[in-house]
């Protein structure tokens, strides 16, 4: 399931949703993005995210039915927040619930790389020299790219064995 | 078409959206970009550095070699920074 608000989101209710009558989960794994209040040596005193409403809503649509090709998951959740917020708000939660806890943590880490590098948001920090745009980094774009590995470059039990 | 802005790319132009009609030699991505340069400094200062733009034709992520057609919603932004 996806959310695109401006309200603030209740982590434990959400976790619970997922779960709720669906006892074949076996592992629950989440990730909570916040505001910081330093970007490099510059003190933040606000953050507003902006979004292209429509493709935000698309592209998070297929980061999700993506994340349930790859993996065996019960349920998945993406909520992303747009609008002013402050330092020590949550900006976004990812979730995944599998069987078994590997399939989950995997999926939820995938969630929030390829989100990071595809969901149309765009963060904008108030600092006392006014407001500044986010750069976009090289480190998320390479830590998006690890889930375009390819199935023989994957480490194996078989090849372990061998 | 519909041609949408977002962020720094937004900013600079001064502009969320505008309707800008299709004449020949605007086959593709690149070359509405070229129009819109040549039109106004300001879209050049915008777009002046080409791997700092991303574009989306009908919500979908496209390179700058994309065709486009009449009815098409056509965004200009920056590399994403969400999450």
């Amino acid at each position: 399931m996806i959310r695109v608000q401006t309200e603030d989101f209740d982590l434990g209710s959400e976790l619970k949703k997922m779960t709720h009558k669906q006892t074949t989960v076996g592992g629950l794994c989440s990730f909570v993005g916040l505001v910081r209040d330093m970007a490099g040596d510059a003190e933040i005193s606000a953050m507003t995210l902006e979004h292209y409403p429509g493709m935000t809503e698309k592209a998070l649509a297929e980061i999700d039915a993506e994340a349930c090709e790859r993996w065996p998951l019960q349920a998945t959740l993406i909520i992303h927040r747009f609008g002013r917020l402050v330092p020590g708000d949550q900006i976004v939660l990812v979730a995944a619930a599998s069987a078994h806890r590997e399939a989950a943590f995997e999926a939820c880490h995938f969630l929030i790389d390829w989100l990071k590098t595809k969901a149309p948001f765009w963060k904008l920090e108030a600092t006392a020299d006014g407001g500044k745009w986010v750069d976009a980094r090289d480190s998320d774009q390479s830590a998006a790219r690890r889930w375009l590995q390819t199935e023989k470059d994957k480490p194996t039990n078989k090849d372990a064995a061998e | 078409m519909k041609v949408l802005y977002f962020a720094s790319v937004r900013e600079t132009i001064g502009i969320p959206e505008e309707e800008i009609e299709l004449l020949d030699g605007m086959s593709t991505v690149r070359e509405l970009m070229t129009w819109l340069k040549q039109k106004d400094g300001t879209y050049e200062r915008a777009f002046a550095e080409d791997a700092l733009v991303r574009v989306a034709v009908n919500q979908e992520y496209v390179t700058l070699q994309h065709p486009i057609s009449k009815d098409d919603e056509i965004a200009f932004f920056p590399p994403v920074t969400g999450g």
